[in-house]
């Protein structure tokens, strides 16, 4: 990553313009070329210092719901677990921890009415007890790594 | 309308949700390219897009970097058991650290787990989440009776949250 990418990435954490040629605003305030911004950001999202580019949705407010959920896995075990785990279509984060309750993931449905019956059907898939963790109140925080 | 659409997502604002969860087009014009895919007016398709983002279905529009591409190696989830009556006065001002990612009151479930308060702290190395989270130690005060930092050693799976079509 040059100085450039840095900017560009530092920039680009949120407030992108909804207007005809976004790329061509942006490009005029890190004083380079639209075309040039562009090739930057398709080669930051090739080599994954990006994960994504656009919108970020919150599901919730699309009737959706992601809740926070945690197991034990045996540490003989864990892989095993851990595929039977994302089998699981609404299963879109999972991370191993370093802590008893060793694998955190986030189940992302369509209705928060679903989430019940996922984690049942994960603990049978599993034979361990499924921890949930719903989201009680979001404290404001605002995203920014420094690249 | 299912009960949990009362936010008002019409047909239209759902498809153009599904043609912008993955990303935006690479392309000059991309409200006007997503407008052509949907067989939309540019005008109606920045107009529903403003409005999500003044309503917050869309968080913010931008970039998401990988924080291990960044440098950001270790990722810590710093937990807390916060008195019940502090919790959310002092959730709001951890939440305000600029180098908290996300910050939650969540269910204790005891006696597995005693902690309500889950901050994301990023650092580029294990020493920096240990001075980050001693500065939120310091903000929680008396407040806190015990906490624990969870790093992750592994990502199992990320695929990212996605609409069903």
């Amino acid at each position: 990553m040059d100085e450039t990418d840095r900017a560009i990435v530092n920039a680009l954490q949120g407030g992108f313009p909804i207007c005809d040629e976004p790329y061509a605003a942006v490009a005029r305030t890190l004083g380079i070329g639209e075309q040039a911004l562009i090739d930057r950001l398709r080669a930051l999202l090739e080599r994954g210092v990006l994960t994504r580019f656009g919108p970020l949705y919150q599901i919730e407010r699309m009737g959706g719901s992601f809740v926070l959920a945690a197991l034990s896995a045996p540490e003989a075990d864990f892989d095993r677990v851990a595929e039977r785990v994302n089998a699981f279509p609404e299963v879109a984060h999972n991370y191993r921890r370093e802590h008893r309750l060793n694998m955190w993931f986030v189940l992302a449905t369509a209705s928060a009415a679903q989430v019940p019956e996922i984690a049942r059907r994960i603990e049978a898939a599993t034979g361990l007890q499924v921890y949930l963790f719903p989201k009680e109140r979001e404290y404001f925080v605002e995203l920014r790594l420094v690249a | 309308m299912r009960p949990n659409d009362a936010k008002g997502l019409d047909e239209t604002d759902r498809a153009l949700v599904r043609a912008t969860q993955a990303g935006l087009p690479l392309v000059p014009r991309p409200y006007q390219a997503i407008a052509e895919r949907l067989g939309l007016d540019p005008e109606d398709v920045k107009a529903r897009l403003a409005a999500l983002l003044e309503r917050g279905v869309i968080r913010r529009i931008g970039a998401v970097p990988n924080h291990y591409a960044l440098g950001y190696t270790a990722n810590g989830m710093t937990v807390w058991d916060v008195a019940d009556e502090r919790i959310d006065a002092l959730g709001e001002q951890v939440g305000r650290l600029e180098f908290v990612s996300h910050c939650y009151r969540r269910p204790r479930r005891l006696p597995e787990w005693p902690y309500n308060l889950f901050a994301m702290v990023h650092g580029r190395s294990r020493d920096e989440v240990e001075a980050k989270a001693a500065v939120i130690a310091g903000c929680l005060g008396a407040a806190c009776r015990g906490r624990a930092i969870l790093y992750s050693s592994r990502i199992l799976k990320k695929t990212g949250l996605r609409l069903p079509a």
